[in-house]
């Protein structure tokens, strides 16, 4: 047997085990596991609780730091308290804790007591996007230059590669302005949009950039996120909104660095 | 065309082109990295860079960041380390500026 299939047999074993304590480690009702013990063979339900209440403090201190605007709109204890729910039914798959509370949101969508705020999961999206784009692999961003040297003719069949950074949300919500007048430690204005937003996500250079996109602008960029062709997506989009400024988008897109390069596949299909 | 949605090639060649010379105009660094270099003690110095070593800002017509045509260009500035740029010695007698200059811009 080599090493490695070592390893896997005795982290098969530990499976049932650590499924075991979980499970008792996430549900406070549940006694602690009883190959849990204090010195001398003691029962340990007072120790396994401390251990217990550290992991869930833990684990919501993890998603304070993920949503920091949405715990500013909440408050701190009904964050808490809606955060402790979360964390109960969905602890955290990875071990990596900055990958956490990807199903947070969804989780607040259909958190009772936040109904009022129907808004507020689609600001813990954008929360959770600007952390995915954060860590999302380095990538230089699409160069003028590399688009000025497609041919006039050949331009309409190009796709675009998206960057790896870059994300695009659309709410039925102000999520925008939400967001951003929550994420700063600057006071709250009275926030007056009432009408959705889409929100933009990029990394041109070492910063997350937050921008509000026009729906114009949107549907172009999410055209081409999914791998529409420049021509068609334009087309599609001069169609939905006659008054649609292509230039202007193209060099917005190129300055926010939503794309990393140009595919050319496809191209021979004109012909 | 086959794609009954599409624009023409005339109209997407336009765009990019028209899209493409507004970002030539804009600043290729972006506020982030203009403010990092002032920050890091740089500033802005005129009329110092060789021909396609300028930072940025060389005027209409030059599409910025390392596109200078001249030596020395007047209106092309590099960042420098700050309190140098005015002090700076370049040949005939030119020196450096904090502001834009007219000397040695290309006709």
């Amino acid at each position: 047997m080599r090493p490695s299939d070592l390893k896997i047999a005795a982290r098969c074993e530990a499976a049932p085990y650590a499924a075991h304590f979980a499970g008792r480690l996430l549900d406070p009702d549940k006694p602690a596991p009883p190959d849990v013990t204090g010195p001398a063979g003691q029962a340990a339900e007072q120790r396994f609780g401390i251990y217990r209440n550290n992991v869930t403090v833990s684990l919501i201190e993890a998603l304070a730091a993920v949503f920091p605007a949405t715990r500013r709109i909440t408050g701190p204890d009904f964050f808490r308290a809606m955060a402790r729910f979360h964390v109960r039914t969905t602890p955290p798959t990875s071990p990596l804790l900055f990958e956490y509370g990807h199903d947070f949101p969804a989780f607040i969508e259909q958190y009772p007591h936040a109904r009022s705020m129907p808004w507020l999961a689609d600001v813990a999206r954008i929360e959770r996007a600007w952390l995915d784009s954060y860590h999302a692999a380095d990538e230089a961003i699409l160069a003028m230059e590399a688009l000025a040297a497609v041919s006039p003719e050949g331009l309409g069949a190009i796709r675009l590669v998206v960057h790896p950074a870059t994300r695009l949300l659309a709410s039925d919500h102000p999520a925008f302005s939400i967001f951003s007048a929550n994420r700063r430690d600057a006071p709250v204005g009275r926030i007056t949009a009432t009408e959705p937003e889409r929100t933009l996500l990029t990394r041109p250079h070492l910063d997350v950039e937050v921008r509000k996109i026009s729906p114009d602008v949107a549907m172009m960029i999410a055209g081409l996120m999914e791998g529409v062709p420049l021509g068609r997506t334009a087309g599609d989009t001069l169609a939905a909104y006659p008054d649609f400024d292509l230039s202007a988008a193209i060099a917005f897109i190129i300055e926010a660095g939503a794309f990393c390069g140009i595919s050319t596949n496809g191209v021979h299909d004109e012909t | 065309m086959t794609t009954r949605s599409a624009v023409s090639t005339a109209v997407l060649a336009g765009a990019v082109a028209s899209a493409l010379s507004s970002l030539a105009l804009a600043s290729p660094l972006s506020e982030a990295d203009v403010k990092s270099a002032m920050d890091a003690g740089k500033e802005k110095c005129f009329g110092v860079s060789l021909k396609g070593q300028n930072d940025c800002a060389a005027g209409p017509g030059t599409t910025c960041q390392g596109t200078s045509t001249v030596d020395y260009q007047g209106n092309a500035w590099k960042f420098v380390d700050g309190g140098t740029c005015a002090t700076m010695q370049l040949p005939d007698g030119r020196k450096g500026s904090m502001e834009p200059l007219d000397r040695d811009v290309p006709a």
